[in-house]
């Protein structure tokens, strides 16, 4: 596989009156690229841009050496799965399947044979003549997905592929959805705002933010080193930007110390759980200390994430016990501290 | 617990299962009714209304020769007319679905300049006086029309006054039925499904007759139906156009018509079979077809 490093190479740009969406994307054989990014961001814009349902402003697509930006979307190699599959409701799960190969001429026999040993690797051998209505979310997504490898593509494209499914059958369909993707040795470009769905699925992530991308790598880097404030809270950590220098790094008027000595803008994250919080200034270890305000508390799993205001705001993780102890109420101040081996600073 | 409010008589319908969708319109009211009198001012002209629009279809039933019924049904000139009725009306649906369903997918579906007056003109014979549609198929049509003058000369086609002309008539009358009805069931379809199928490789042909067709099915039915009544009926245009021969142009309305002024029993007749179609139509598309949309 190494001769074509690149199977997909594109650059998107879709002008609309108030939102442009600049966007550079590569993708290797194999490669499951995940867009991340909150509501608005421009992810699905740039999955419809490659499928060929939004015209280009501008930038092309090359998929394995071939211009595809000069393709309609029902020549391009592609194959689709839609957030809500658009199972075609007439058509039964194994003509769904079949839909692909017959358009491209496939007869009919062949297409149904060829559909039914997708159905029965995605486990749906049994529900072949079931109308669309008649399945479960989870089913629908397995035939939807089944539908859009029929076609053979060289690019498959998942727009919010778990977003329609509830919490258990979401668990379920995202480890089989992750052997499939793993056995498709083609080019993947899945949308998500779920990150547990981008760091189960993809082996990279792209973060986009008002149609540009802010900060893309593996998802175990992203998720170590958020680069905003919407990464930062998709992976649960208190990010900031400061300034190092030889004592510290300034973050407003604090001067956090952390683990690692660097030199210049940086950013430095640290999880809520490694907040403390006190009544009274605590003493002894040198220690991050500031003062802060309470401004709100809230339920997070089985703690409490305490909302801080004050030098810089943070969210702090503590127990039920913890916040009994403390008897916090908005508004009031309360010391905060992180221990400096908590910290993690980063170059911004 | 504290009572419901009185205001929100909708709220417990909500939550029953999406499969009852066709009975929760009459369910609702069954036990809820706002609470007060009737109003009398809206009442009585609602009574009165529905006496008008019943009593002379009531009529029809109690003047009609039942006893001689089924001789002056099977009566020669009745059934070449009524024969004629069916076969011009099937056939002039077919022409309006072979044309209607693609004019209403180009007015659905393709954005071009004028689409906007296009739309309007083709609803234009829904609203015009269909003698006065008549009239124009004359002058476009006739031996000296515009088209019709063309036609004869090259092709020997005369098309007043025949059997095909009944048919032009009921076509041009009707097809606006059938336009609209297809246009608002391919508005009303999710186009998203249409990309779907294009992103499986269908051309906009195969989409069109493999998904698209296929979801406003229902919506073409309807409009055929009401189509093909609305040219089963057709009066004006025909006499006019095509005028008034048994057994080439002569249909039920126009049979009707001419019975009248010599025979009114066996226009009663006649009136009553068109009658009975009308109602087995209205009853077809309530239960099948409308409801379900």
């Amino acid at each position: 596989m190494g001769e074509r490093a690149v199977s997909l190479h594109a650059h998107l740009v879709v002008v609309r009156p108030a939102f442009t969406l600049d966007l550079t994307l590569e993708v290797a054989p194999g490669e499951v690229v995940a867009l991340l990014g909150p509501n608005g961001a421009g992810k699905t814009t740039a999955l419809r841009a490659l499928a060929g349902l939004t015209p280009l402003s501008g930038g092309q697509i090359v998929l394995r050496g071939r211009p595809l930006h000069t393709l309609p979307a029902d020549s391009r190699p592609i194959g689709m799965v839609f957030q809500d599959y658009l199972l075609f409701p007439h058509l039964s799960a194994l003509d769904n399947v079949a839909f692909g190969p017959r358009c491209q001429g496939v007869s009919k026999a062949e297409s149904r044979r060829a559909a039914a040993a997708l159905l029965e690797r995605v486990g749906l051998a049994g529900r072949a003549a079931a109308k669309p209505r008649q399945l479960s979310g989870g089913q629908a997504q397995r035939v939807a997905l089944a539908r859009a490898l029929a076609v053979r593509p060289e690019l498959l494209l998942l727009d919010e592929p778990l977003a329609a499914l509830d919490a258990h059958t979401r668990l379920e369909v995202r480890s089989q959805l992750r052997r499939h993707l793993a056995d498709f040795d083609g080019a993947t470009v899945l949308v998500t705002h779920d990150p547990l769905d981008a760091m189960v699925l993809a082996d990279r992530l792209i973060v986009i933010e008002n149609g540009a991308v802010v900060q893309q790598g593996a998802p175990a880097e992203v998720a170590r080193r958020p680069r905003t404030d919407y990464v930062a809270r998709l992976v649960g950590l208190n990010l900031y930007r400061g300034v190092a220098g030889g004592a510290g790094v300034k973050v407003g008027e604090l001067l956090l110390h952390t683990y690692e000595e660097l030199d210049g803008p940086v950013f430095v994250a640290f999880p809520p759980a490694a907040v403390a919080l006190y009544r009274t200034r605590p003493d002894g270890s040198p220690r991050n200390v500031w003062q802060a305000r309470v401004e709100g508390v809230e339920r997070h799993g089985d703690n409490v994430r305490v909302h801080l205001d004050g030098p810089i705001s943070a969210f702090a993780d503590i127990t039920p016990a913890a916040l009994a102890d403390l008897d916090l109420t908005p508004g009031e101040p309360v010391w905060a501290s992180v221990k400096a081996v908590e910290t993690h600073a980063y170059p911004a | 617990m504290s009572p419901s409010p009185p205001n929100q008589p909708g709220r417990p319908e909500q939550v029953e299962s999406p499969g009852s969708r066709r009975g929760s319109g009459r369910r609702s009211a069954g036990g809820r009714e706002v609470a007060g009198r009737l109003p009398w001012m809206l009442v009585v002209p609602a009574l009165a209304g529905l006496v008008f629009l019943v009593l002379p279809l009531a009529g029809l039933l109690i003047r009609a020769p039942w006893s001689t019924l089924p001789q002056r049904l099977a009566a020669p000139h009745v059934l070449e007319a009524l024969r004629l009725s069916l076969v011009c009306a099937s056939v002039a649906t077919a022409v309006c679905l072979l044309l209607g369903v693609p004019l209403a997918w180009l007015l659905a579906r393709v954005s071009f300049p004028g689409r906007r007056l296009v739309r309007a003109l083709v609803t234009v014979p829904l609203v015009l006086p269909p003698v006065v549609g008549g009239v124009a198929l004359l002058l476009v049509l006739g031996r000296r029309g515009l088209v019709g003058q063309w036609l004869e000369a090259s092709f020997g086609i005369t098309l007043p006054f025949t059997t095909a002309g009944v048919i032009m008539a009921e076509a041009f009358v009707a097809m606006p039925f059938l336009v609209i009805s297809v246009e608002g069931a391919l508005r009303g379809a999710d186009q998203r499904f249409e990309e779907a199928a294009a992103t499986l490789g269908a051309s906009r042909w195969t989409v069109f007759c493999r998904v698209t067709l296929p979801m406003v099915m229902p919506g073409v039915v309807a409009g055929a139906v009401l189509c093909w009544a609305r040219a089963l009926g057709e009066f004006g245009a025909t006499i006019t156009f095509a005028g008034n021969f048994p057994g080439t142009t002569r249909t039920m309305p126009l049979a009707v018509y001419l019975a009248l002024e010599t025979e009114p029993e066996a226009a009663i007749v006649l009136s009553l079979v068109l009658l009975v179609v009308s109602v087995v139509i209205l009853a077809s598309l309530r239960d099948r077809w409308v409801s379900a949309s």
